[in-house]
């Protein structure tokens, strides 16, 4: 038999989208192997570190635990979509605070910020701690990206 | 992972006749059957994805009783101005599971259904004495969850609703592993006309009432301790993260919390 497929037509970083592919590709692979978008990153693959995240209308996920199919008719916005000319205050904050070392659970931690922020950029430290619980990064000890995250909801907030 | 069909019907009526194939599964959130399906322990040929029926979603209060569609997120359940007004420790209990990118995605309906013995909101919906609507009935919580991972479910039913009557007041304590994040133990109290139900999860195979200390709050509703004779680590699960009698220790604190918690 051969492996069942899906025609799937979505937005991705303002873009429209259709393919094919198999039911059971998840949104990740669909991102990096089909569109070449390699900013997301694949940490775990078991839902726990937060590297896939991307959003899905407007909210966080993890994209490793997310079929393709599932994101028909959505919008996706990617690490690569957040900002055209990479200048998010979350893109130069982290750069400002040292908020990354190898840089891998970054974009994962600035995807999840990003929605925390829409959401309300006056939020405190508990709340960003709080908001990235999902997100584990091996290199920093947390606190610059703490501090990068709360920098950028200053600027955000006016 | 084995290759599917996928499904996204509109009406309930087109999910409940794909799903009379015994090959078939729903999928809500996805948040455990996909990490099932990527380790091979279920190989459906088919899924039929819920969340294109739109009678699944929202919260509702109608003579006194919350009703909490099954495709609801945790995040919704959480943030909802009538859960926090009406089942104050329900929005909180919500708010706990997993992280924010998990309940951005993970529903209500998908957790009792799948009865994990560490999730959180079998306890709320078995110390709240609530209502398990499906398709064909209405189930109480007490003949709902029957053992691990194990629900009064017939194959191909689906939860649509879970109906919460507001009880006086209610509250939750939770311990989570701090790894999963899932609960090592966790006890919702509901305070109700009829009397107070305590409720506890992630201790056992299945989430329980722990009857004694009921007992002690129908005498003493401000409690604020439960000895050890109460509660004690016979039957209660013992693995790599924490041994029975830990995890009594832990339920009979974390019920005087929620006692505490409850003004
Ligand atoms: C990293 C991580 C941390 C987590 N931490 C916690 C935690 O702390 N506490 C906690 O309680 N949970 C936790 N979870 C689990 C999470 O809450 C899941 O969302 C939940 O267990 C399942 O809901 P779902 O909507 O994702 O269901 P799915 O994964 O889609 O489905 C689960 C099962 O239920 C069936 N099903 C789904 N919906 C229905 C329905 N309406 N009717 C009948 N059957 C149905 C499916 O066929 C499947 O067998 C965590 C998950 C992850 C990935
Ligand atoms: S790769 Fe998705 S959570 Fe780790
Ligand atoms: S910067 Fe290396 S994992 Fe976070």
């Amino acid at each position: 038999m051969s492996e069942p497929t899906s025609r799937i037509t979505l937005e991705v970083n303002g873009r429209d989208v259709t393919a094919d592919v198999p039911s059971r590709t998840l949104l990740v692979e669909f991102l990096r192997d089909n569109l070449g978008l390699t900013g997301t990153h694949v940490g775990c693959d078991t839902s726990q570190c937060g590297a896939c995240t991307v959003h899905l209308d407007g909210i966080a996920i993890k994209s490793c635990t997310i079929f393709a199919v599932q994101a028909q008719d959505a919008t996706v916005t990617t690490i690569e979509g957040l900002d055209p000319a990479a200048d998010h205050p979350l893109q130069r904050s982290f750069q400002r605070c040292h908020a990354l070392q190898c840089g891998f659970c970054t974009p994962g931690m600035i995807m999840a910020a990003a929605s925390l922020l829409a959401t309300d950029p006056t939020v405190g430290a508990a709340e960003v701690r709080g908001a990235l619980e999902g997100n584990l990064c091996r290199c920093t000890g947390y606190q610059p990206i703490i501090a990068a995250v709360l920098e950028a909801g200053k600027e955000l907030a006016g | 992972m084995t290759p599917f069909v996928y499904h996204r019907p509109t009406q309930l009526a087109d999910a409940l006749a794909l799903l009379r194939d015994e090959q078939a599964r729903p999928i809500a959130g996805g948040m455990t059957l996909i990490p099932t399906l990527k380790q091979g322990l279920a190989q459906p040929a088919a899924l039929v994805d819920l969340a294109g029926i739109d009678v699944l979603y929202g919260i509702r209060l109608a003579d006194g009783v919350i009703e909490i569609g099954a495709m609801t997120r945790h995040y919704d359940v959480a943030t909802s101005p009538l859960v926090i007004a009406h089942l104050p420790g329900l929005a909180d209990l919500a708010g706990q599971i997993g992280d924010l990118q998990v309940r951005n995605r993970g529903t209500i309906g998908g957790s009792v259904a799948n009865n994990d013995p560490a999730a959180d909101y079998p306890a709320a919906v078995l110390a709240l004495c609530a209502e398990v609507v499906t398709d064909r009935r209405s189930i109480s919580a007490d003949a709902f969850f029957t053992g691990m991972f194990e629900t009064a479910l017939e194959p191909g039913e689906i939860v649509t609703a879970v109906r919460f009557p507001a009880p006086r007041r209610c509250a939750y304590a939770k311990f989570a592993n701090p790894v999963s994040g899932y609960a090592l133990a966790g006890v919702f109290v509901g305070v109700h006309a009829e009397g107070t139900r305590v409720a506890v999860t992630g201790a056992g195979p299945c989430v329980f009432r722990a009857s004694a200390i009921e007992a002690v709050l129908a005498r003493d509703p401000a409690a604020a301790s439960f000895d050890a004779a109460l509660l004690g680590p016979d039957g209660l699960a013992s693995d790599l993260h924490a041994s029975a009698a830990y995890r009594a220790q832990l339920a009979r604190v974390l019920a005087a919390r929620a006692v505490a918690r409850l003004t």
